[in-house]
């Protein structure tokens, strides 16, 4: 064997041990049959279709977190203003992004001016109130929206992943979807059923804890009203109690309505950390304890010194948990009751440690892909790849003989490579990706044809063995480089602007083409020459 | 050697009026078909809706099953069974409910009455037991080290895990997803009568198991069909750059309107043969796209090594001998390719149906739009180019000026020289 040729043999032996190493030899080196296979479920990664799962896609309302911004504004503008002693007639929010101030009076103008400069002038723009006398239009500039278009997607993408995560399921995925900046994807593999999911990504998290004003509950908001004379005591709020629907006894699911003190003494943004555990008094139930942090429990425990005897209402999600009598001064913890089973607790729990969401979210797509289905897609998938796989491989042995044994060759070491790569790169294998798969063996066989047939046509034009099949490949060369060139072209557009299975398909299909210029060129050339130099040298290649 | 021509020596370009007057045939059943009987059919994933897709154990009722719908409201929703060759009797129906109301309902409530309507039909009732059918590996477990059958109490846990996980995956491998009674489930490794009775003590069995829950918003709908059609269009553009690049803008335009020609007829025949675009479809035309032009690109090839060499030869002649040239590869490589997608079309599964169906149209199509459209075009551009010519209206740009001795005016492709 000539030394180019030894050279070249060795390169493509490195290469098939490098991408066996890729598919069976991490991320532990195996030394049993069961850790090479462990190995491999481990490596090729199987996308939701076919391993089940559930894909939501949920848009995040910014504009929420907008006009909330806009709200803020108009308070803190209001005290600002009364605190200087400007005096306005209206300080009103028009829309999401404008609020309109008027008449001030013109010897406290410039006053005013000064006040929203120094205060607003980051996010605000003040302009005179377009076909109004004397009166200001405050507008939020677009540099503010977009940044906070920017922190609320943060905000809600880490909220949502701490939530997620803390429910311990199996590599989930949490990630911003799609050019339009609001969209957050979450994949959740192996878990069939998203109830549990969404109400833990739902969740607001908004925890309250408010004194009672009145000791009696009312079956309704209108008994509660009529008791206090149709007029609400000041500062005071009425607040439905929550209706247990998972006990289905008829005494328990009588409403309550509470008239509580409209302004919390603690809220979630106060709490250090929040557990489940089993319900010391009420065997089989659950309880959340919580702990206050330092700053929260100094005003916490004069506060219910002052009260003690009085009710303090747990208020979670604008309903009232429960609403214990206060026993003793307390400081730094506290536990809510509200016959919670384990898993309710625990995703209760962990809502509360997460914090609150800056802004509703709301579900644009859900995919969930029962188990049994994504079996079935495996079975069919793989199924329908190994038999055109031998079809093909039977075809081409069967015309091109011997070269065909090339071929064929060639074919497996471009699958080998194209799983490697998969592995490597951590891609997802989904259907569409065994769609690309086969694909890849069609234009596989495509260059291996378009080879054999030049070699064919140039021995047919008198040349010999060796002649023919160095014209043959030089020939084919540039035709197969253009073809793979416009598919990749292509494929490189379904990556970069396509979602879910069209990226998948996209990925498969270029790694699949990278390799085939690799196997069909180069190492199926190497084969014929080596072929070549064992035989005789005025002998018919088997072709 | 074993060879399917030899030497073939067709006159294709003669037969281009031909060619073309049955794609223009082809075109107009296909589309005729879409603008007479209410435009393209879209799937869930470009109108939006719900798609639940519902494997039963035994022959489902559908009258029954409407009827059960209609109860919940869902009246108008389309129920279709779902079967293939390598699975005959999947007992497996898809309902499909359209999107109701723009407003800010929630997305999952056409779900949710889905599934009160088959627990009321079909489901487990009064028992108060959960359904074995739809029960996940971790509920199971969770439920499994809670009973605790094999007394085992330290290490349960991981146990009962690996319990749970070999019956799920009887229930979702061997059983296809439905058990018609638990009993089957002691075949199952470490299924002892133990387990089985812990089992039988927390679940029932519902006839049915959800295998699928599509819910797309109507917003998202239009804007992935926006998007679907922008990545076609983006992926055509990069390919007539490549090819104006490579050879000569009238090749690159000619094989871009020879595969969008392959596109159209495929959506015409989708709709003639009722199959639904979805997003997995629109990756079937973008790789008939890719197949098509790649089909085109080996014959172009062809045409631009023979004009250098054949340039005495008129131009359609030239056409002609490439086309026949590279006709047994052209066989080849179609038939193969054919072959292992009719492979997929046949034994894939339900979820690649469509897929698979614009592919095996796709081939022969984007095959046959290659010597039908693709070429004829160059030749009829070359031949009213050439007329031009003819009649002293000057050079065409980026070709050199040869010496015609036969006097035809031909315009030969730049290339390797």
């Amino acid at each position: 064997m000539n030394p180019n040729l030894k050279w070249k043999a060795s390169f493509i032996l490195g290469v098939i041990l490098i991408c066996i190493f890729f598919i069976f030899g991490l991320p532990t080196f195996p030394t049993s049959l069961a850790q090479i296979k462990d190995n491999f479920t481990r490596q090729i990664k199987l996308g939701l279709d076919l391993q089940g799962g559930t894909h939501l896609i949920l848009q995040v309302q910014v504009q929420e977190a907008i006009a909330q911004e806009t709200d803020q504004t108009v308070d803190r503008l209001t005290t600002q203003m009364r605190t200087k002693g400007i005096r306005y007639d209206e300080v009103r929010r028009v829309d999401d992004t404008h609020i309109v101030v008027r008449n001030v009076p013109s010897d406290q103008v410039s006053q005013f001016r000064d006040l929203v400069h120094d205060q607003f002038e980051l996010n605000w723009e003040l302009s005179s109130a377009p076909g109004e006398v004397n009166a200001s239009l405050l507008t939020l500039r677009p540099s503010a929206i977009s940044r906070i278009q920017e922190t609320t997607m943060s905000q809600s993408l880490e909220t949502i992943e701490r939530r997620i995560n803390a429910l311990g399921l199996t590599e989930p995925t949490i990630q911003p979807h799609g050019r339009k900046e609001n969209e957050i994807l979450v994949q959740l593999p192996g878990e069939g059923d998203p109830a549990r999911a969404k109400q833990v990504i739902q969740a607001g998290g908004q925890l309250e804890l408010k004194l009672v004003e009145d000791p009696n509950p009312y079956p309704s908001e209108a008994a509660a009203l009529a008791a206090h004379g149709g007029i609400l005591p000041p500062g005071t709020e009425i607040v439905r109690g929550r209706n247990d629907t998972r006990t289905q006894d008829s005494q328990n699911s009588a409403e309550n309505w509470y008239v509580l003190s409209r302004t919390p003494v603690v809220t979630g943004r106060d709490l250090r950390s929040a557990t489940e555990s089993r319900n010391t008094e009420m065997p089989g139930q659950w309880q959340i304890n919580f702990v206050l942090s330092g700053e929260a429990a100094r005003r916490f425990g004069p506060f219910t010194e002052q009260n003690r005897g009085r009710q303090m209402a747990i208020v979670l999600e604008k309903k009232v948990y429960s609403a214990p009598v206060i026993q003793s001064r307390i400081e730094d913890s506290g536990r809510i009751d509200g016959n919670f089973s384990q898993e309710s607790a625990h995703d209760l729990a962990l809502v509360l440690r997460a914090g609150a969401l800056p802004a509703s979210i709301k579900y644009l797509e859900e995919r969930t892909v029962g188990p049994s289905l994504g079996a079935d897609s495996i079975r069919h998938g793989v199924r329908a790849s190994i038999l055109s796989l031998l079809v093909v491989m039977v075809f081409m042995v069967f015309y091109y003989r011997l070269s065909g044994v090339n071929a064929v060759l060639a074919l497996i070491l471009n699958l080998v490579i194209l799983l490697a790569a998969l592995a490597m790169f951590g891609a997802v294998l989904t259907l569409p990706g065994i769609a690309g798969v086969i694909l890849t063996i069609g234009m596989g066989v495509d260059s291996n044809v378009l080879v054999f047939e030049r070699i064919r046509e140039e021995s047919r034009n008198g040349k010999s063995s060796s002649a023919a099949v160095e014209a043959g490949f030089s020939k084919a060369f540039l035709t197969i480089i253009d073809t793979h060139v416009t598919t990749v072209v292509s494929a490189f557009f379904l990556f970069i602007f396509g979602t879910g299975p069209i990226r998948g398909f996209a990925v498969t299909l270029t790694i699949g083409l990278i390799a085939n210029v690799f196997t069909a060129i180069f190492v199926s050339k190497t084969i014929f020459q080596y072929h070549l130099t064992k035989m005789d040298r005025q002998a018919e290649i088997s072709i | 050697m074993i060879e399917i021509f030899k030497q073939p020596n067709l006159d294709w370009m003669g037969k281009a009026k031909f060619f073309f007057t049955l794609s223009g045939l082809l075109l107009l059943i296909g589309w005729s078909a879409i603008f007479l009987k209410g435009g393209i059919k879209y799937g869930i994933d470009f109108r939006g809706g719900t798609n639940v897709d519902v494997r039963f154990a035994h022959p489902p009722n559908v009258d029954q099953l409407r009827a059960s719908l209609q109860r919940q409201g869902l009246g108008n929703s389309e129920i279709q069974g779902v079967s293939d060759i390598a699975n005959p009797n999947s007992n497996e129906v898809l309902i499909f409910v359209e999107q109701v109301g723009q407003g800010d309902q929630a997305l999952d409530e056409s779900k949710a009455k889905v599934l009160t309507a088959l627990d009321a039909t079909y489901g487990v009732e009064g028992t108060g037991k959960a359904d074995f059918n739809a029960v996940t590996p971790s509920a199971l477990a969770n439920a499994l080290s809670q009973k605790d059958p094999l007394g085992l109490s330290v290490n349960a846990g991981d146990k009962y895990q690996q319990i749970a996980k070999n019956l799920l995956t009887f229930r979702d491998t061997d059983k296809n997803g439905v058990l018609s009674s638990l009993d089957e489930l002691s075949k199952v490794e470490g299924a002892t009568p133990a387990v089985l009775s812990a089992i039988k003590d927390t679940y029932s069995l519902a006839p049915f198991t959800i295998r699928n829950v599509e819910i797309v918003g109507p917003k998202v709908g239009g804007e992935l069909r926006n998007q679907a059609i922008r990545v076609t269009l983006y992926a055509l553009a990069g390919m007539l750059l490549y090819i104006a690049f490579r050879f000569e803008w009238v090749y690159g335009a000619a094989a871009v309107i020879a595969v969008f020609h392959d596109v159209l007829i495929t959506l015409g025949l989708f709709k003639v043969f009722g199959f639904e675009i979805s997003l997995t479809v629109i990756a079937a035309l973008l790789t008939l796209v890719g197949y098509s032009m790649n089909d085109t690109i080996v014959i172009f090839d062809r045409i631009r090594e023979n004009s250098r060499l054949l340039r005495k030869e008129p131009f359609a002649d030239v056409v002609n001998k490439s086309i026949n040239q590279t006709l047994s590869r052209t066989i080849l490589t179609s038939g193969l390719t054919f072959l292992t997608v009719l492979v997929l079309f046949l034994m894939g599964g339900q979820v690649l149906r469509a897929f698979s169906f614009a592919l095996v149209v796709g081939i022969v199509v984007g095959t046959y739009s290659s010597f039908g459209i693709a070429a004829p075009l160059v030749v009829a551009w070359n031949r009213w180019r050439g007329q031009g010519v003819a009649a002293g209206t000057g050079t065409a740009a980026g070709n050199r000026p040869k010496g015609n001795g036969s006097g035809q005016p031909r315009l030969a492709p730049a290339g390797r020289r």
